[in-house]
């Protein structure tokens, strides 16, 4: 094959490529890989304790798994909110649509003090819960819902463009075929939103992870119970501990990057196997 | 399946898509909507399927009130301009899918499936694309799974909404012969809406002209071809040259010629007289009876010729379509003057013009 041959129609791609690649080190793999190298300063030996202290291990098990339960109630409701200020006009769908983005600009801190107040023993909706048993602020429930708050814009975001492609003549098309509105709803509408619910599902998850601003304002912090891996982070960073707290970062790194790269490797599953047969 | 439709009243806010529409469509019938856009003919088509509700009146098939019945209840099949195909499955399971979703007592096993989809593909000649995603498909291939889905659940009635308006015209004219072989095979009670008149005349058994929201004419394409019931359908069936004129002593005076026209209901007044292209003849000499005009343009491709003229008198554009080998003997040249005798006048109270959209004197793609 002769060199023309191989030319692509679209200049470009050797200079894009570069510079992909010089601003994804500057801004993220040298900051990144920085965790890595202060972390070598320690001993495997010293590595390891750190990492699997009791308390370390409890604050991934809740950071984690908080953060996966709160962007699964997220891709639910966020579907919801998404499919009625798509499909539906009402007054005041503006004012909600706006609403939505909120939690994108509120300082987190703030998101977390409010979250407390009225989630508190004696705040408006603590107060009530309070007689039946269920505590939510300075408890795990409590980062529950501050991770639940700060995730919400990002299936919405995701899902209501797509949302709004899809044309209502598919669901015709399926309602004249015989279908039920479930079925229809199943097998047409969801099919078709899949890939951008899973993004949208990936990036609450990874905010969720990182988060720290509004969590622990809510969570009480107390060890092995309501502690997130940021705070532990913060906390060996304050006592000068950077070696230490780069380690647990590196761990937090690893695990995020695992997790997202099954749902992206999920989601390119799912879109191979949509094409073959279902 | 005969489908009757009474009394059929649509608004959509202030507009009024359709008006006191009664239309009968017989069974085995392949029965064209034709009409300008917004003149209620697919409002019509979808609340014949119930994709939409009417505000009033009812809607018969087989004799049977389905009126309040949903869509999924109705056993019609419906054809969608864009083709509606569900993108994430294969064009096997495209047409399988009214199938699946039968409720498990009625719906039939893996084998029978099968077997009833590959039947359908064959029928609409793409069994071989069975496994291909329907982005991988051109448009009239796309049309035609769309078609052999729709026929998947065995429905009492066909409804395709523009079937061939996102294709190209060649395309277009290949599918409409083949939905013609089809329909004889099948003879399901069939009704389509198209703004093409062509379409509707060389494929419909019965045309039914809209506009605004009310029936103008219904009949065989022939019959409303030939004797349009009103200026507006003379003008959207087919090209048409006007001439606004006074009758007078049983004739039609316009552009300094006297015409015997065939339908004069008038003894005197104003008239606007509807000429089809094919029907003015050109001749050399003077002729009471023929339009003095002056010749623009020669345009001779194909087998028909089109001259486009002006009229002396009132510089009124006129069209005349004429073979090509009778052009060739006229032997005739831009700029000269020759009169154009008129086989065939209709005639319709000038009232009546006066409401009409522009008629289309080129052929409407």
């Amino acid at each position: 094959m002769t060199a023309t041959a191989s030319r692509r129609v679209l200049p470009g791609f050797g200079l894009t490529l570069g510079f992909t690649i010089l601003y994804l080190s500057l801004v993220v793999l040298i900051p990144l890989s920085a965790v890595f190298l202060k972390t070598a300063t320690l001993s495997p030996e010293q590595i390891w304790n750190q990492i699997s202290a009791p308390r370390a291990v409890a604050s991934y098990r809740l950071t984690f798994g908080a953060s996966l339960l709160a962007a699964m109630v997220n891709a639910v409701f966020g579907l919801i909110l998404a499919w009625i200020l798509v499909r539906y006009s009402f007054p005041g769908k503006k004012l909600v649509d706006a609403l939505i983005d909120l939690p994108f600009a509120l300082p987190t801190a703030v998101a977390g003090i409010a979250l407390a107040a009225i989630y508190a023993k004696n705040g408006w909706i603590g107060q009530f819960l309070e007689p039946l048993g269920i505590r939510i602020a300075f408890t795990p429930a409590g980062i529950l819902v501050a991770l639940i708050f700060i995730g919400l814009p990002f299936v919405v975001r995701t899902v209501q463009p797509v949302l709004q492609d899809l044309d209502a003549e598919f669901e015709e098309a399926a309602a004249s075929l015989g279908a039920t509105r479930w079925q229809s709803v199943t097998r047409v509408v969801l099919p078709a939103i899949l890939p951008a619910l899973t993004t949208g599902f990936a990036l609450a998850f990874a905010r969720a992870v990182g988060e720290y601003g509004s969590v622990i304002f809510i969570a009480g912090n107390m060890p092995l119970v309501s502690e997130i891996t940021p705070l532990i982070i913060i906390t060996k960073l304050e006592q000068y501990d950077y070696a230490g707290a780069t380690a647990i970062a590196a761990v937090m790194l690893l695990i995020s990057f695992a997790l997202l790269l099954v749902i992206n490797l999920l989601q390119a599953w799912s879109a191979r196997r949509g094409r073959r047969e279902a | 399946m005969s489908i009757r439709v009474e009394n059929i009243d649509k608004r959509f806010g202030t507009f009024t898509a359709l008006n006191d529409v009664t239309l009968d469509f017989r069974t085995g019938e392949l029965t064209a909507l034709l009409g300008p856009s917004g003149c209620g003919k697919t409002t019509l088509l979808r609340i014949i399927a119930g994709l939409e509700t009417a505000d009033a009146g009812r809607i018969l098939i087989a004799g049977e009130e389905t009126s309040d019945k949903p869509v999924r209840e109705r056993h019609v099949g419906f054809v969608f301009q864009h083709y509606a195909l569900f993108r994430h499955m294969s064009v096997f399971e495209n047409v399988a899918f009214g199938l699946r979703v039968k409720p498990r007592r009625e719906r039939p096993g893996e084998a029978e499936i099968r077997r009833r989809v590959m039947e359908l593909l064959d029928l609409v000649q793409l069994a071989w694309l069975a496994e291909r995603m329907p982005a991988q498909l051109s448009g009239g291939q796309r049309q035609r799974i769309a078609l052999a889905r729709a026929l998947a659940v065995e429905p009492q009635v066909l409804l395709l909404d523009e079937p061939f308006g996102a294709l190209d015209a060649k395309v277009r004219k290949e599918l409409r012969s083949w939905l013609r072989q089809l329909h004889e095979t099948l003879h399901i009670t069939s009704i389509f809406v198209t703004h093409d008149q062509e379409e509707a005349l060389e494929l419909a058994d019965r045309v039914v002209v809209m506009n605004r929201g009310r029936i103008e004419q219904a009949g065989p394409p022939q019959a409303v071809y030939e004797h349009p019931a009103n200026a507006f359908v003379h003008g959207f069936l087919g090209a048409s040259n006007i001439l606004r004129g006074t009758i007078r002593d049983g004739l039609f005076h316009a552009e300094g010629a006297s015409l015997p026209a065939r339908n004069i209901h008038q003894s005197g007044g104003e008239a606007v007289a509807y000429l089809r292209p094919h029907e003015l003849a050109i001749a050399r000499r003077p002729d009471p009876a023929g339009i003095p005009a002056e010749i623009r343009r020669i345009l001779a491709f194909g087998a028909l010729a089109r001259i486009e003229l002006i009229t002396l008198a009132g510089r009124v554009p006129l069209e005349v379509e004429l073979p090509r080998h009778d052009l060739a003997g006229l032997a005739l040249n831009p700029g000269e003057t020759v009169h154009l005798v008129p086989q065939g006048v209709n005639l319709f109270p000038s009232a009546e013009a006066g409401t009409l959209p522009k008629p289309v004197l080129a052929k409407a793609g």
